[in-house]
C-alpha cells in the first residue's frame, strides 16, 4: 500500500473495433494511482495482456470519454465513473 | 425537439406531419434522410451494421439539435438515427428542421448532419456478399465540413 487515495473502481466500455479486439464490451476495473488522465490509462491498458496491446498498440487511433462526454487523451479521469473508448465516429 | 435512436424504420412523411401539426408558425420545413447504399468504394454490400454508445447517444444528438435550435431559430426538430442490422436501400438517418423560412431551416439540416457526422458516437461495419465485414474508417472530409460552421462564428 502507499500513501495514495485507494481510487474506487471505474467502468470502462468499449465499441466497434476496439471492442473486437479486446473482445468484451465493458468491465470494472481498479485503476492504479498512476493512471490519471486517459492516455496514462490507454498505456496502462497496453500491459493488460496481448488483445489489450493490440487494441490500444496505436492510442492516437481512438476517441475517448469521460461519463459520456467526449475528452482528448490529456483529460484527467478524476472522479469520473465511466470511460469510453472507441474509433472516429461513422454515423449518419 | 425530439430525438430518437431505433432499430425499427421511420416514415418521413408521417415524422413531418408530427412535428408540424398544429404549429402554424411554421413556413419550412426541411428534411435530410440518409439510405444505406448498396455498393461502398467500388465494393458490394450485403448488410451495414450499425453500433452505438447507448446513453451517449441520445445526450450528444440533443446536444446538437439544442444547437442547432439556437443558431437557426428553429421552430421544431426531429433527429431519427437508426441502429441494428441494415439492408442496402433501408433508411439510416432523418433530420428535420422547421423554421418560419427556407434558409434556416436548410442550413440547420446541413448543420446537423455536419456535426451528427463527427460527435454523435454511432460506428458502421460493412459486410459484402463474401461475409467479410470492415469497420467503416471516418472520412477527413466529414471533420473539413465540420470547419465551415466553426468560422461563422465570428
Amino acid at each position: 500500500m502507499n500513501n495514495e487515495t485507494q481510487r474506487s473502481e471505474i467502468t470502462i466500455r468499449y465499441f466497434a473495433w476496439v471492442r473486437e479486439k479486446i473482445g468484451r464490451t465493458e468491465e470494472r476495473v481498479q485503476l492504479p494511482a498512476s493512471v490519471v488522465t486517459v492516455r496514462d490509462l490507454m498505456q496502462w491498458q497496453q500491459s493488460r495482456g496481448p488483445q489489450f496491446a493490440a487494441a490500444f498498440a496505436q492510442p492516437e487511433a481512438i476517441r475517448s470519454a469521460l461519463d459520456r462526454i467526449h475528452v482528448k487523451a490529456d483529460a484527467k479521469i478524476g472522479a469520473a465513473r465511466e470511460v469510453g473508448f472507441f474509433p472516429p465516429v461513422t454515423g449518419g | 425537439m425530439s430525438v430518437s435512436v431505433q432499430e425499427s424504420d421511420f416514415d418521413i412523411s408521417t415524422e413531418i406531419d408530427r412535428l408540424s401539426a398544429g404549429n402554424d408558425s411554421i413556413g419550412a420545413i426541411a428534411t435530410f434522410a440518409g439510405k444505406v447504399r448498396g455498393v461502398s468504394h467500388g465494393k458490394p454490400i450485403a448488410t451495414l451494421a450499425l453500433e452505438h454508445y447507448p446513453g451517449m447517444t441520445e445526450d450528444e444528438l440533443s446536444r446538437i439539435e439544442a444547437e442547432a435550435v439556437t443558431r437557426f431559430s428553429l421552430t421544431a426538430s426531429r433527429i431519427v438515427h437508426r441502429v441494428g442490422t441494415l439492408l442496402p436501400g433501408d433508411n439510416i438517418v432523418l433530420v428535420v428542421a422547421c423554421a418560419p423560412h427556407r434558409h434556416d431551416a436548410i442550413a440547420a439540416c446541413d448543420f446537423l448532419m455536419d456535426y451528427l457526422k463527427t460527435n454523435a458516437p454511432f460506428w458502421k461495419k460493412e459486410t459484402g456478399p463474401d461475409g467479410v465485414g470492415e469497420w467503416v474508417d471516418a472520412r477527413t472530409s466529414d471533420d473539413q465540413a465540420l470547419r465551415r460552421w466553426q468560422k461563422t462564428d465570428l
